[in-house]
C-alpha cells in the first residue's frame, strides 16, 4: 500500500466540506496510487459524489487540499476526464450523441478554437468503443438511459486523461450497457490509466475494482480490495444492516 | 395591407421604425435561446423590470430625455439587478425564483415610485417618461436604430465566437468547469449580452413586456429542430419578422401600440409551433397515437391468422373469415387494411395469409420476446 510519491495520482489532504454549515465530508485524506480502479463505497449521503466534485474543483471545500500528480488542479485539467451523473444535465437539450461526445475534445482546444477533423475522429473512435457508432447523429433525447450514459463515457474517452472520475455509471443501466461500461474500465486499466468510480452494487466491487475506498463523511478505509473489502469496514460504514444490503 | 407597402415604401420614419424592431427581434430571439436553455427564463423579465429605476434616476440627475442617456442608467440599473440576483442565489439559501421575484418586484418598486415622483414635479419636460412600461416604437429615431445594430453586430460576433464555450456551458456547466474553462466569465458574458438586448428593446417593447421578445421566439423556435445552431437562427428569424409584422399592424390599425402587437405576434408563432411541429407538436403527437392505435389492432389480428397459418404445411391456405368470429378485434376495415399491407388476401369470403404477412407477423413476435 505504501507507493512512493511519484506514483501517487490523487493526494488528499484534510479535506472537508460542508453544506449550509452541515459537513459532508470531514477530514478526508487519501491517496490514490496510480493505475488502480478504484471503488467509492458509502450508503446514500456518505459525501461520494462531493468527494470526486471536490476534487475536480467544482465544489469548494472549506478546508484542505488536493493535488494531482503533485500539482493543484488548476494545473492538470488536461489529464482528468469526468463522467457526470447522468441526471446532471437536461437530455432534452438540442444536440446530437457525436456532438456531445466531440465536448470532451474542448479542454485540448482551450477557448475559441473549434473542434476539426482529428478531433471528429476521436470522437467516433470513442463513441466505436462505447458501442454507440449507429447512435452518433441521434438526438440525445431519443436515447435509452443506457445510451445517454454510454455517450457520456465516450465523451470522457476523448479526454485521453490519466485519471477518470465515474460518477455512479452503472447507475440504472441495461445489461448491455453494463458490459459495455465493464470492457472500458478493462482497456483503461490496460492502459494503466487510474480510475475512480463511485459505486453502489457492494457484490461487484470485487469482480470489477482492485482498489475501494469505504466514506460516510469520515474515510472509513482505503486500500486494495483483497485486503479490506471485509465486514468488519462495510459494517463501519453502513452499520449493522450492511448484509442486507449485499444480500439485495 | 397596400397602403402599408406603399407607406413602407415612401415613409422614412416608417423604414426606421421596421428596420429597428426587426433588428431588435433578431437580437433578442438568438440571445433569448440561451435564457430559455439555461433554464433561466424568468431573468430577462427580472432585469427588464429593474431597468426601469435606472432610467428614472438619469433623468432626476440629467434632465435629459434623450433616449441613449437614459438606456444608459437602464443598462446600469439592470446590471446591478442582475449582479444582486446572483449574490442572493450564491450567498444565501433562497432559490433563484424567490431572488428573481425579489429584485424584480423591488427594482421595479423603485422605479414606478420614481416615476411617480417625476410626474408631480413642477418641471414642463417631464412627460412621457412612462412610455418605457409599454414601449413606443414610434419614437424611433435613425440614432436609436444605430446603437441596436452595433449591439446586434456585437452580440452576433461574440456569440459566434464564443460558440463552443457557450454550448458546452448551456448544456453541462460543471463538466465545461472541469475542462477548465473560466464559468464564471461565460455566464457573465450570456447575461451581460442579455441585459444589453433588454435594454435596447424598453424604448420599442417596454419594461414589462420585454422578456417576451427573448423567450418566445425561442420557445417556438426549440420546437421545429433539434440542433442548437438551427434553433439559434430560427429564433432570430422568428424575432425579426415579429418585429416586422407587429410594426405593420399597429402602424396600419391607426397606431395601436407596438409592443404588445409584437408580442403578440410573436405569441403566435408559439402557437403555431407547438401544434404543427412535425416531432414536438401536439397535432403530430395525436396523429402518432391514433397510427399506434391502429396499428396495434391490425397486429393483434396478424397474430391470431399466423397462429392459424402456421399450423399448415401451406401457409397461403385459405381459411373462412368465419373462424376469426371468435377473436374479437377485426373488422371488415381492417381486414381490408391487412390486404392493402399485402399481409393477406382476401377471396369471397376467405383469407389467405402472404408470405410478406407470415414474416412480419414473426417480426411482431421477435418483437415481444425482446421486452
Amino acid at each position: 500500500m505504501r507507493a512512493s510519491s511519484d506514483h501517487i495520482a490523487v493526494q488528499v489532504d484534510d479535506l472537508t466540506v460542508a453544506y449550509n454549515y452541515k459537513p459532508v465530508l470531514w477530514d478526508i485524506d487519501l491517496e490514490i496510487p496510480q493505475g488502480v480502479l478504484m471503488a467509492i463505497v458509502g450508503p446514500n449521503g456518505a459525501g461520494k459524489s462531493t468527494l470526486i466534485k471536490s476534487i475536480l474543483d467544482i465544489i469548494d471545500p472549506i478546508a484542505g487540499s488536493v493535488r494531482i500528480f503533485g500539482k493543484p488542479y488548476k494545473k492538470q485539467y488536461q489529464k482528468v476526464a469526468y463522467v457526470p451523473q447522468k441526471g446532471s444535465v437536461d437530455w432534452d437539450f438540442p444536440t446530437t450523441a457525436l456532438d456531445v461526445v466531440l465536448m470532451g475534445t474542448y479542454g485540448k482546444l482551450g477557448w475559441i478554437r473549434r473542434p476539426g477533423e482529428k478531433q471528429k475522429k476521436s470522437a467516433l473512435e470513442a463513441l466505436e468503443k462505447a458501442g454507440m457508432l449507429p447512435f452518433r447523429d441521434r438526438q440525445i433525447s431519443q436515447l435509452s438511459g443506457g445510451q445517454q450514459q454510454r455517450i457520456f463515457l465516450a465523451r470522457a474517452l476523448v479526454q485521453q486523461a490519466e485519471i477518470y472520475f465515474m460518477d455512479e455509471p452503472f447507475q440504472g443501466v441495461d445489461a448491455s450497457t453494463e458490459i459495455a461500461i465493464i470492457n472500458i474500465l478493462k482497456e483503461l486499466r490496460k492502459q494503466k490509466k487510474t480510475v475512480i468510480v463511485v459505486h453502489h452494487d457492494l457484490q461487484t466491487v470485487p469482480e470489477y475494482f482492485d482498489w475501494v475506498t469505504f466514506l460516510n463523511v469520515k474515510k472509513i478505509a482505503t486500500g486494495p480490495v483483497k485486503d479490506i473489502f471485509n465486514d468488519d469496514n462495510l459494517t463501519k460504514t453502513y452499520g449493522i444492516n450492511y448484509k442486507v444490503a449485499i444480500n439485495q | 395591407m397596400k397602403e402599408y407597402l406603399e407607406l413602407l415604401w415612401t415613409d422614412y420614419t416608417l423604414q426606421v421604425i421596421t428596420l429597428g424592431t426587426a433588428i431588435l427581434g433578431a437580437t433578442c430571439g438568438m440571445l433569448g435561446s440561451f435564457a430559455v436553455l439555461r433554464k433561466q427564463s424568468l431573468l430577462g423579465d427580472a432585469i427588464s423590470h429593474a431597468a426601469l429605476p435606472g432610467i428614472a434616476l438619469i433623468f432626476l440627475i440629467t434632465g435629459t430625455k434623450d433616449s441613449t442617456t437614459l438606456l444608459i442608467g437602464a443598462l446600469i440599473s439592470g446590471l446591478i439587478g442582475s449582479y444582486w440576483i446572483n449574490g442572493i442565489i450564491k450567498r444565501t439559501r433562497l432559490k433563484t425564483d424567490t431572488a428573481l421575484g425579489l429584485i424584480l418586484s423591488l427594482f421595479f418598486g423603485v422605479g414606478i415610485l420614481l416615476l411617480t415622483f417625476i410626474q408631480k414635479m413642477p418641471d414642463a419636460n417631464q412627460a412621457g417618461l412612462d412610455k418605457y412600461l409599454f414601449g413606443q416604437a414610434a419614437t424611433l429615431v435613425v440614432k436609436d436604430v444605430w446603437i441596436m445594430g452595433v449591439v446586434s453586430v456585437i452580440s452576433l460576433i461574440v456569440t459566434l465566437l464564443f460558440w463552443k464555450e457557450i454550448k458546452l456551458f448551456l448544456f453541462d456547466t460543471e463538466f465545461s468547469k472541469t475542462l477548465g474553462f473560466k464559468t464564471n466569465t461565460i455566464n457573465f458574458l450570456i447575461t451581460s449580452l442579455i441585459v444589453i438586448a433588454i435594454v435596447i428593446g424598453l424604448q420599442t417593447v417596454g419594461v414589462i413586456l420585454m422578456s417576451a421578445m427573448l423567450l418566445a421566439p425561442a420557445a417556438a423556435a426549440r420546437q421545429w429542430t433539434n440542433k442548437l445552431s438551427v434553433m439559434v437562427s430560427l429564433a432570430a428569424a422568428f424575432g425579426a419578422i415579429s418585429g416586422v409584422i407587429g410594426t405593420a399592424i399597429s402602424a396600419s390599425q391607426n397606431n395601436l401600440s407596438t409592443g404588445p402587437v409584437i408580442v403578440i405576434v410573436a405569441g403566435v408563432f408559439v402557437l403555431i409551433s407547438f401544434i404543427f411541429s412535425p416531432s414536438r407538436g401536439l397535432l403530430f403527437k395525436e396523429i402518432q397515437k391514433y397510427q399506434n392505435r391502429n396499428d396495434l389492432k391490425l397486429f393483434k389480428t396478424l397474430t391470431f391468422m399466423h397462429e392459424i397459418a402456421k399450423t399448415h404445411e401451406n401457409i397461403e391456405h385459405p381459411h373462412a373469415i368465419k373462424i376469426l368470429n371468435n377473436f374479437q378485434g377485426f373488422t371488415k376495415r381492417s381486414l381490408e387494411q391487412l390486404q392493402q399491407r399485402e399481409w393477406i388476401k382476401l377471396q369471397n369470403n376467405m383469407w389467405s395469409m402472404t408470405h410478406k404477412g407470415f414474416n412480419a407477423a414473426q417480426d411482431i413476435h421477435l418483437m415481444g420476446e425482446d421486452e
